[in-house]
């Protein structure tokens, strides 16, 4: 313990719909060092923002944690009380949703909500708090804070909008930030804007982030470890380098074949990665992708493979990599 | 006689917005667009929000009613506004078609599938037959990657995916000859934003499709065309060649768009340079005075804010709006 500012062991969340049980998450781990940047990647309805919610204890009705320990800086998220959980969370941890445009309270001004944070998590007077919240303001680069205290959401762009829910995180400089799609609604150049004041932010509070996209593009310039989520399992996880050079699993490895480049010389072929994604409410015995995937054995269909890993962070779950390592393991014998 | 299929020259297409008499404000949503499609190409059309695309489009099919400018299709004037021209719609319909941006949306929820593709069929009365109505339904659903199991179900009862799929069978059930393409990727996950690309290049090949294909993703809009156009506050400012756009981009505009795409390689991002460009895109009810790019270019001076910056083929159909397309390159 202590090593480790978020340690999340073998999680297990459910949702308990109508339909049926949904089983969003399923034996997910997660360990992030202080200062650290994760991303996870997955397309929707993996569970990438389920993971990160649960650690914030914000597992929405008719979600229910069902086993695994969420450790988080000493504490253990699942045990503590709502009383506790709020007190923590929005002081110690943050998050950053991804439409700015419906996640500003439209009745209240900036200045307001700013402030809302830092007076409940700080004993500041409103004098104080509304002087922290121009500082913040200047933190994430918007200029003139007074006026824009004063203004609503409506009246300021998308990207500043962002900019504020950036401040709001912010307020209580937070030992991790979880960014759920943060970019997403936004255009290419406000993208690059966001992504770059994030990197400056955490070199300068030397916050943790866990970044949630589907974006590739956006994993590859800001995050050192990646998980990649699919059917709510890490199918694979390692650093930056490991998942986009030496991807393991077949998952992985299609989605990296089928993001269209900007530097291809010819016309090439996009190599899509065929079928649907899993339907969560009847998802297939065995691995998740093995449906969709071209290399699937029989023994895919049936059971779920176990871990594989390779070195000290890098492992996925498939039996092609359990097959080869065996094969590697006999040779040697 | 025009030699290209689609031809649009100086389309304008403002929307009121707000303010009585002489006050009455506009927002010019598109201004002074002009370009041409050839038969069996793509045209890519990028931009960020509100910079007009999805107007361009669908003014050209005349869902706006056009401000001003001139739309010539395979010869026939569609519209043209300063002669007072307008075509009667009908009979071009069936030639011109568009797929939808999102997928959830553009679907009715109370028509099965079969009957969101027929519907065209019937209204241009293409089936002699209901037999001959159904089998013209699966066959379009067969070109598409769906069955003919799939003609009785609801669209709720699809992933995004497939329903993109439909929204595609529904505009090829008339047989058109030219199809925009408004954002058809933009909702759709990773790894399925590469089959409905494949299936856009398989689908005009076979069919002899012409596409104008508006996205904001540089890279599917680059995959997928030929020619690109890149559009800022309503007016285009640069097209040319696909490869040579990405390569050799002349407009500082385009410039920081390319540089601003988050490249899916680790270490080239690691290396590359961003141009971050500052501040937003200005409102289009209230845009500056010449070159509308002035606010946030590196290179602007005085003679950006007095003159628009010409339209001009800077070389052999490489076009570009920009006055100081020296000092930036």
């Amino acid at each position: 313990m202590g090593e480790y500012l978020v340690d999340v062991k073998n999680e297990r969340l459910s949702f308990f719909t109508p339909a049926g049980e949904v089983k969003a998450l399923n034996d997910v781990s997660i360990r992030l060092k202080e200062g650290e940047v994760l991303g996870i990647v997955g397309e929707s309805g993996s569970g990438k923002s389920v993971t990160a919610y649960s650690l914030m204890g914000l597992t929405a009705h008719p979600g229910k944690l069902l086993g695994g320990e969420l450790h988080f800086n000493g504490h253990q998220v699942e045990k503590m009380t709502e009383k506790e959980i709020r007190k923590f969370r929005g002081n110690e941890i943050s998050i950053i949703f991804q439409d700015p445009m419906t996640s500003l309270n439209p009745v209240y001004t900036i200045g307001n909500q700013i402030t809302e944070v830092i007076r409940l998590h700080t004993d500041k007077t409103k004098q104080q708090a509304r002087e922290r919240a121009k500082e913040l303001l200047e933190l994430v680069g918007i200029n003139e804070p007074d006026k824009r205290l004063k203004q609503y959401p409506h009246e300021l762009s998308g990207g500043m909008r962002q900019r504020v829910m950036i401040a709001i995180a912010l307020a209580c400089e937070p030992k991790l930030l979880i960014a759920d799609e943060p970019t997403t609604a936004l255009d290419v150049t406000i993208q690059a804007q966001i992504l770059e004041l994030m990197m400056e932010l955490k070199d300068k509070l030397g916050m943790a982030i866990i970044m949630i996209t589907h974006d590739l593009g956006v994993v590859a310039s800001m995050c050192e470890r990646i998980a990649v989520m699919y059917a709510g399992r890490i199918i694979e996880y390692g650093t930056t380098d490991d998942i986009f050079y030496h991807p393991k699993h077949e998952y992985t490895k299609g989605l990296i074949r089928s993001i269209p480049r900007l530097d291809t010389k010819e016309h090439e072929r996009l190599v899509p990665i065929e079928g649907t994604p899993v339907d969560m409410l009847n998802p297939p015995a065995g691995c998740p992708f093995a449906p969709r995937c071209d290399a699937a054995m029989h023994i895919c269909l049936r059971e779920m493979p176990p871990v594989t890993t390779f070195g000290d962070v890098h492992y996925t779950q498939c039996w092609l990599n359990q097959k080869e390592e065996m094969e590697k393991g006999a040779s040697h014998e | 006689m025009s030699k290209h299929l689609i031809e649009v020259e100086h389309l304008r297409q403002y929307f009121p917005a707000g303010g009585f008499g002489k006050n009455k404000k506009f927002v010019r949503a598109v201004d002074d667009v002009s370009f041409y499609v050839d038969k069996g190409e793509t045209l890519g059309l990028v931009g960020e929000s509100g910079c007009g695309k999805t107007t361009t489009g669908r003014t050209m099919l005349r869902l706006y009613e056009p401000t001003g400018g001139k739309f010539t299709f395979d010869g026939d004037v569609i519209f043209d506004v300063a002669n007072k021209q307008y075509a009667n719609m009908l009979p071009y319909r069936k030639r011109m078609q568009i797929v939808f941006q999102d997928p959830y949306a553009s679907l009715d929820p109370r028509m099965t599938v079969g009957d969101i593709v027929g519907e065209a069929i019937d209204v241009h009365k293409l089936a002699q037959s209901k037999q001959d109505r159904y089998d013209q339904i699966i066959h379009i659903l067969e070109r598409v990657g769906l069955n003919s199991e799939h003609a009785n179900r609801y669209p709720h009862e699809f992933s995004g995916g497939q329903r993109q799929r439909v929204g595609i069978a529904r505009a090829l059930a008339v047989h058109p000859e030219f199809i925009v393409c408004d954002e058809p990727i933009s909702a759709l996950d990773v790894s399925i934003q590469a089959q409905v690309i494949n299936m856009f290049e398989d689908l005009q090949e076979q069919m002899g499709l012409t596409y104008l294909f508006i996205a904001h993703d540089l890279s599917a809009v680059k995959h997928i065309s030929n020619r690109i156009g890149v559009m800022y506050l309503g007016r285009m400012v640069e097209l040319a060649d696909s490869y040579e756009l990405v390569d050799r981009p002349l407009h500082p505009y385009t410039k920081s768009l390319i540089s601003a795409i988050p490249i899916a390689d680790p270490k080239q991002a690691r290396e590359s340079r961003r141009i971050v460009l500052e501040g937003d895109v200005p409102s289009p009810l209230n845009p500056p005075s010449g070159c509308t790019f002035r606010t946030r270019c590196p290179y602007a001076d005085e003679r950006c804010a007095a003159e628009v910056p010409a339209w001009r083929e800077v070389e052999n159909g490489h076009f570009c709006a920009c006055h100081h397309i020296d000092k930036c390159n």
